[in-house]
């Protein structure tokens, strides 16, 4: 991302051409999008749209949002942080080799908001996601429009990005590319015929969405009690606390870790890092039986609030990305894109 | 003059005999339960020309078209011919003339629940499945009722039907995306079976306990549980209503692929055609293996099937049926 636009190469390649480019950038990199896996969906004979990895251009699910957004990558589901034996404590091998992640613009930002909360949250980067995230090279999947309904990126800001090493758009059969990064450029095939390709970016959500005055928010809640305005009482009604809006969502971060002896050798064992969310039962659990947020509706203030509240205050840019995933996925038709236009709309009215 | 009929050929070309001397009655099937909209039209035209401008909508799915006269069945079965064309023949059913109207009523209707075309919890597309049950065992005279449903909330009732099949999911864990919520644990614990338990902090499930209901699957927040592509399938059979002695259906085959399940489905005729009690004008299926035995059922209905590696065949059925008994009634 260093270099100037006069050596950034912009290429039309065939479908051969395009297995060519994986191939030579294979060699150094495993590469990462999202795909679709048959009949793993939700429902039965629907399929999961997940980031795995691939070798080939047509494993590669360029018209949909994955399901599971790319986070996962940089922090897994379930990461092993230690194995213990006896006394002795060691750390698993991370795969050393680079990863080159295809996604979104909106989840490029996505990105940049990992970096704030395990980079620049205190006084030492979270070495697990650092060392990964050094790893990591970004290519762009292009939209020149909204994926679907879901989409609000245009909203939030995050429908733009020039942070990526190369960018792609499927276009009838042919990749389109735009090579920035010098480590990429020599992987492009020499039969490469240029092409006039710079990527576009969706200008206009399907539907608007107001995204609240952060200060404003704030003076709302701590001067005219928000917190208690009965919009938080009919999520509490509507929500069922499933948790899919977090771990769907590109930016929601939370862990927990846990230690287990394994049942044959209870001598050894491991200590896991696992995702956990403010939606999801125990999250506020404390001694003695405890729990701040035992109602649904005071979860989903706390999601809310952290998405484009309180994030805002401490890192300046809001934490939502507008991915949609959390929309896209509540079992329950909660829109949180609805819920923040809501919160505007109260705000207006104040 | 009066009418004279030949009442089993009547019967036999789904047309009943009534409590109305004059008019009988045409049993439409709708195999899987699920019908283009367009085919209503034409029910409504054979009721409104030849009936009495009424339909009734029967629990197998079907439409029974009551108040036609006798003598108007030719003429009704070549305005029946449409539909068969497009609920029959396009299912793959043999139907050589379908200006005769149906060929046999013996085998009913194959019915279904709504299935994964509109329902979350449904395993399989059951209306599909059904059709294609339709096209192996139709037309046929021997009485046999079959039905799908697409998970064990068995919505179709297969649990009252001779041969009842149950979408089932074989579920699979995915470990390294398992955050140990209990989601799927305690949701199992107190729907389900309690099939499921978390081991070091990851869920486990106990195949003896799954029925694959897939509700684990709708549950998890991470989409570490998901079903295995192939479609597995549970059939319970000889469930029954009636006056004898009514029950419900009893698990035959568990975690049984399709081509099984259509193989059993075409050896049960032969196993009738053996030992049906011709003295009696009827003589249910369940009655016949109650005289039988399970083990000769069992045999004749596996003959010659290859059983799935994963098909898990019942020792025994355990009925829970009742018989109707005066003994069993207080008296004042």
């Amino acid at each position: 991302m260093h270099d100037t636009p006069s050596e950034t190469r912009r290429v039309r390649l065939s479908c051969e051409e395009a297995d060519i480019l994986l191939d030579n950038l294979a060699a150094h990199y495993r590469l990462f999008a999202p795909v679709r896996l048959p009949g793993r969906g939700r429902f039965s004979d629907q399929d999961a749209i997940r980031y795995a990895e691939v070798h080939t251009v047509h494993e590669i699910e360029h018209a949909r949002r994955s399901h599971f957004s790319p986070k996962e990558i940089l922090f897994p589901v379930s990461q092993t942080l230690f194995y213990l034996m006896d006394d002795a404590l060691q750390e698993p091998q991370d795969d050393p080799r680079d990863m080159l992640v295809f996604l979104r613009a909106c989840d490029i930002h996505g990105i940049a908001r990992l970096d704030d909360i395990f980079l620049n949250n205190g006084p030492e980067p979270e070495p697990y996601y650092a060392r990964r995230r050094a790893r990591i090279k970004l290519a762009l999947l292009e939209c020149r429009h909204s994926l679907d309904e879901h989409c609000f990126c245009v909203a939030m800001g995050t429908n733009r990005t020039d942070a990526y090493a190369m960018a792609v758009r499927c276009d009838e059969g042919q990749l389109l590319v735009e090579v920035r990064d010098d480590d990429l450029r020599p992987a492009l095939p020499a039969s490469a015929a240029p092409a006039d390709f710079t990527p576009e970016f969706p200008t206009a959500d399907p539907q608007p969405v107001v995204v609240p005055d952060a200060d404003r928010l704030q003076s709302a809640i701590r001067d005219h009690g928000f917190f208690a305005h009965p919009m938080w009482a009919d999520y509490a009604k509507r929500c069922i606390a499933c948790g899919r809006c977090n771990t769907h969502c590109m930016t929601c971060s939370c862990f927990t870790a846990y230690d287990i002896a394994y049942t044959e050798q209870p001598n050894a064992g491991e200590r896991r890092r696992v995702w956990a969310s403010c939606h999801i039962d125990r999250f506020t659990d404390m001694a003695g039986g405890h729990a701040f947020r035992d109602e649904n509706g005071s979860r989903m203030r706390f999601k809310t609030m952290h998405k484009i509240h309180d994030f805002y205050q401490r890192f300046g840019r809001h934490m939502c990305v507008g991915c949609g995933r959390c929309d896209a996925s509540c079992p329950e038709y909660i829109s949180f894109a609805t819920c923040i236009s809501a919160i505007s709309r109260v705000l207006e009215e104040r | 003059m009066s009418t004279d009929l030949n009442t089993k050929l009547i019967m036999r070309n789904a047309y009943r005999i009534t409590s109305d001397r004059r008019h009988t009655c045409l049993r439409v099937r709708v195999p899987g339960g699920h019908l283009e909209a367009r085919h209503l039209s034409l029910i409504q035209h054979i009721a409104d020309t030849y009936g009495n401008g009424t339909v009734h909508i029967t629990t197998r799915q079907g439409f029974e078209i009551p108040g036609i006269p006798y003598e108007m069945i030719p003429e009704v079965n070549r305005a029946l011919a449409p539909l068969l064309e497009a609920l029959e023949v396009a299912i793959g059913v043999p139907l050589d003339d379908t200006t005769q109207g149906y060929p046999a009523a013996g085998t009913r209707n194959v019915a279904a629940c709504i299935g994964n075309r509109v329902c979350p919890f449904a395993n399989n597309d059951t209306t599909a499945l059904a059709q294609r049950i339709e096209a192996t065992i139709f037309p046929n005279h021997y009485h046999v009722k079959v039905a799908v449903t697409g998970c064990p909330n068995d919505c179709i009732k297969a649990h009252l039907q001779d041969f009842g099949i149950i979408g089932q999911a074989a579920v699979e864990i995915d470990a390294a995306r398992c955050i140990g919520c209990e989601a799927c644990v305690t949701n199992c614990r107190k729907r389900v079976t309690g099939a499921l338990e978390l081991q070091n902090m990851i869920a486990v499930r106990d195949a003896q306990r799954c029925i694959g209901c897939g509700e684990c699957v709708l549950k998890c927040p991470t989409g570490a549980w998901s079903r295995n592509p192939h479609k597995f399938f549970r059939m319970v059979i000889l469930g029954r209503t009636g006056k004898k002695n009514p029950r419900l259906a009893a698990t035959f085959l568990e975690w049984a692929a399709e081509p099984v399940i259509l193989a059993v489905l075409r050896n049960v005729y032969k196993f009738i055609d053996e030992h049906i009690d011709r003295s009696l004008p009827k003589e249910h299926l369940g009655y016949i293996v109650d005289r039988i035995g399970y083990p000769a059922f069992r045999d004749a209905l596996l003959d010659g099937v290859a059983l799935n590696p994963q098909a898990r065949v019942a020792e025994r059925l355990d009925f829970h049926g009742y018989w109707h008994t005066a003994d069993g009634i207080m008296q004042w």
